[in-house]
């Protein structure tokens, strides 16, 4: 079946309200209006308001609910609107989700998953595009995911809600419909904590996710087309646990790495690869390691989103970089 | 359902008649056909920018049409000096307030950083549902510690009463008496959530006496009403006599923002039961009654209001657009190396 993400996501979660009595679905618009880009259409048609519940507007108590709920024995996804939002409920997510199975010593854990859209290029008003994920791997005892295609996003979300820990799924709200792809109709999984080589190269690697997998094959093809040289693409999936393996083995065949996110630079997932490479991989390393990121400002008005996120050009030039001898 | 109590038994000066039913306040002529031009200024405004944005020439935008006489009654008996803080469904507020017209169609293309003079005192629009109250209340708190009479007043919708901030500032606004009035305009709906999904209360305006704010709840399609609610309270504020919640009772006719359908959640049956009570043609009667206003005076009004806007537009659109690089300028006062070095970075980008 041809899926855009948003369904493919509908498609997942509904398997998972049908094979799994625990599971239950949570926010902000997710009943009747299905959800502000319709993530949740029809679900709670079909499987009724005690499984599917639009909540009252308070994004700390729709995560503190479910922390007790997923205590109680409960799976519960909780929709938060937009990813700036995800700061309302902070506190939730990081002094208490986050910690109950280490609090607990192993009796309780928080089988939770909190889906929000984030990302650039779509014009929407403050805070509803930041990109959060470099907070949350500040975070232990919570898992990161970022999805960068149909495909991935169903077989993700499946194995998110399976998780016995709580998974952050942050959908990039420009990856929702901005292509289709083939996806099975049947429920399968994509193991967490595993990143996907979706480009082989020899040369270069390019470490991205989300919606910036897109533009490094773009910035990779360009490259391969003006100089020959081959660029190996890395999307990590989930930013925590991290891949390293795949990163490594990738590094130590392509001697050279570019790092591409969208979120501010410093202290970032960028950081965090950069260290790894280098404790990792620093004899095999040809040339420093390139950040194509974010800047240090807030995130930007929508009139200037172009310039704050990285594109092809950027990462092309970073990749010359690497490359050059 | 389309709330569990009505505008009937809410405090009301004229019913939907426009029929005086309570003690009109001591308006002059000119003032109340100032805030009639307003009304029709804010409806007129809002129905441009979603025009606008069709055209791809303005952002996500969220329609005030309907809720005229809240947005307008709030504002409008604010001293130059007192503050007005709130969401982003508010801004015919800040132009009564003394926000240009020009400067507020300027933000909707994108740009919201050049923002509102300081001296209209309106801190910018809050996306964040329902926090802005509580700067309201610190800003208020702040004014008394200083000892100047000013008052804040902090707006929101209903959905934003569900949030902690909420609730948190009605608690700080109670403990320190602080001279604030904080308005809750209930439309009714927060995106596809109708109000009695949002709390159990009765009413939201019941819900100030948990936390000691006297509360008023006040039909929110009545312009004198809220106007006269809204100057009691801010005068008791002023009087040192602490916080006041007001509940608004009105209605959104238009979609949420320009990115909603709300045919997906609400019934079309109860949108017209709602554009029977018009604000503006319910305050058109009443100045009808006083011989201020005929049908040739509005259609002239219409007029002068739509060239007004339409004047503004065409100023903002001639207002350049804020460089890229703007976006290093208000990160923090004073420039660092690193972003200095981002901002070359950029400007390497815009040379290309
Ligand atoms: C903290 C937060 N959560 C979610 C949103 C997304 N959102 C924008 S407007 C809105 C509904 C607000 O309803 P209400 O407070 O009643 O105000 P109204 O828009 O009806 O004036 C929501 C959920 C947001 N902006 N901020």
């Amino acid at each position: 079946m041809q899926s855009t993400m948003v369904e493919a996501l509908n498609q997942a979660l509904a398997l998972e309200l049908e094979r799994d009595e625990r599971v239950v679905l949570l926010g902000q618009d997710i009943g009747p209006n299905g959800g502000v880009f319709r993530v949740t259409d029809q679900l709670q048609k079909r499987f009724g308001e005690r499984r599917v519940f639009d909540t009252p507007l308070s994004e700390s108590a729709i995560i503190g609910s479910s922390v007790g709920m997923a205590a109680y024995g409960l799976r519960p996804v909780a929709e938060i609107q937009f990813a700036g939002f995800l700061f309302l409920s902070m506190s939730q997510l990081v002094t208490q989700a986050a910690r109950m199975r280490f609090r607990s010593a192993g009796a309780f854990g928080c089988p939770l998953v909190v889906r929000s859209p984030f990302g650039g290029g779509v014009r929407t008003p403050e805070l509803h595009p930041d990109s959060l994920e470099g907070v949350f791997l500040q975070t232990p005892g919570i898992k990161v995911v970022l999805p960068s295609s149909p495909y991935d996003a169903k077989g993700l979300l499946a194995s998110a809600i399976d998780d016995p820990d709580p998974v952050i799924f942050l959908e990039h709200m420009k990856l929702y419909r901005s292509f289709r792809q083939e996806v099975p109709e049947e429920r399968y999984t994509l193991p967490l904590g595993q990143a996907n080589v979706v480009r082989e190269g020899s040369d270069a690697s390019v470490i991205a996710y989300g919606a910036m997998v897109t533009v490094a094959l773009e910035a990779a093809k360009q490259i391969e087309e003006r100089s020959g040289k081959s660029v190996e693409v890395i999307d990590l999936r989930t930013i925590w646990p991290l891949d390293e393996a795949t990163i490594t083995a990738s590094v130590e065949k392509t001697g050279r790495a570019v790092i591409v996110h969208e979120a501010p630079r410093a202290g970032g997932i960028g950081a965090e690869l950069t260290a790894i490479i280098n404790e990792r991989c620093l004899y095999s390393l040809l040339k420093p390691v390139e950040r194509v990121t974010g800047y240090d400002v807030p995130y930007p008005v929508p009139g200037h989103e172009d310039f704050y996120v990285p594109n092809v050009a950027r990462v092309t030039d970073a990749l010359e970089r690497a490359l050059a001898d | 359902m389309v709330t569990t109590y009505s505008q009937e038994t809410a405090f009301q000066i004229l019913d939907p008649e426009g029929k005086i039913v309570g003690p009109v306040p001591d308006l002059s002529n000119e003032r109340l056909l100032a805030m009639f031009r307003w009304m029709w200024l804010a409806r007129k405004l809002s129905d441009k920018i979603i025009a606008l944005q069709r055209q791809g020439r303005a952002t996500t935008f969220g329609s005030l049409v309907g809720q005229e006489a809240s947005a307008i009654g709030l504002a409008a008996p604010l001293r130059p000096e007192d503050w007005l803080v709130t969401s982003y469904r508010e801004i015919a507020s800040h132009l009564v307030k003394g926000v240009p017209l020009a400067t507020k169609i300027f933000s909707f293309r994108g740009c919201t950083h050049p923002s509102y003079p300081v001296e209209t005192h309106c801190l910018p629009i809050q996306i964040v549902i329902g926090t802005q109250l509580l700067h309201a209340v610190g800003i208020a708190m702040a004014a008394k510690i200083k000892g100047d009479p000013i008052v804040a007043v902090g707006a929101c919708g209903d959905g934003a009463t569900s949030e902690g901030d909420f609730n948190e500032a009605l608690n700080w606004a109670g403990v320190y008496k602080a001279p604030v009035v904080l308005v809750v305009q209930n439309n009714g709906w927060a995106i596809s959530v109708p109000r009695h999904k949002q709390t159990a209360a009765p009413t939201i305006a019941a819900r100030g006496a948990g936390f000691g704010v006297p509360s008023r709840l006040v039909d929110g399609n009545d312009v004198l009403a809220v106007y006269s609610a809204m100057s009691e309270s801010v005068d008791r504020a002023r009087a040192g006599d602490g916080p006041t919640l007001i509940e608004l009772l009105t209605y959104r006719i238009g979609a949420h923002t320009t990115a909603d359908d709300p045919t997906r959640y609400r019934d079309p049956a109860e949108i017209e039961v709602w554009k029977a009570k018009d604000p503006i043609a319910r305050f058109k009667r009443y100045l009808v009654g006083r011989k201020l206003m005929d049908d040739k005076k509005e259609s002239a009004l219409v007029e002068e209001v739509e060239a007004e806007i339409n004047a503004a537009v065409d100023e903002a659109e001639a207002m350049p657009l804020p460089s890229p690089e703007e976006m290093f300028n208000w990160a923090y006062a004073k420039p660092f190396p690193r972003l200095e070095e981002e901002r070359a970075m950029l400007q390497h980008y815009l040379a290309k």
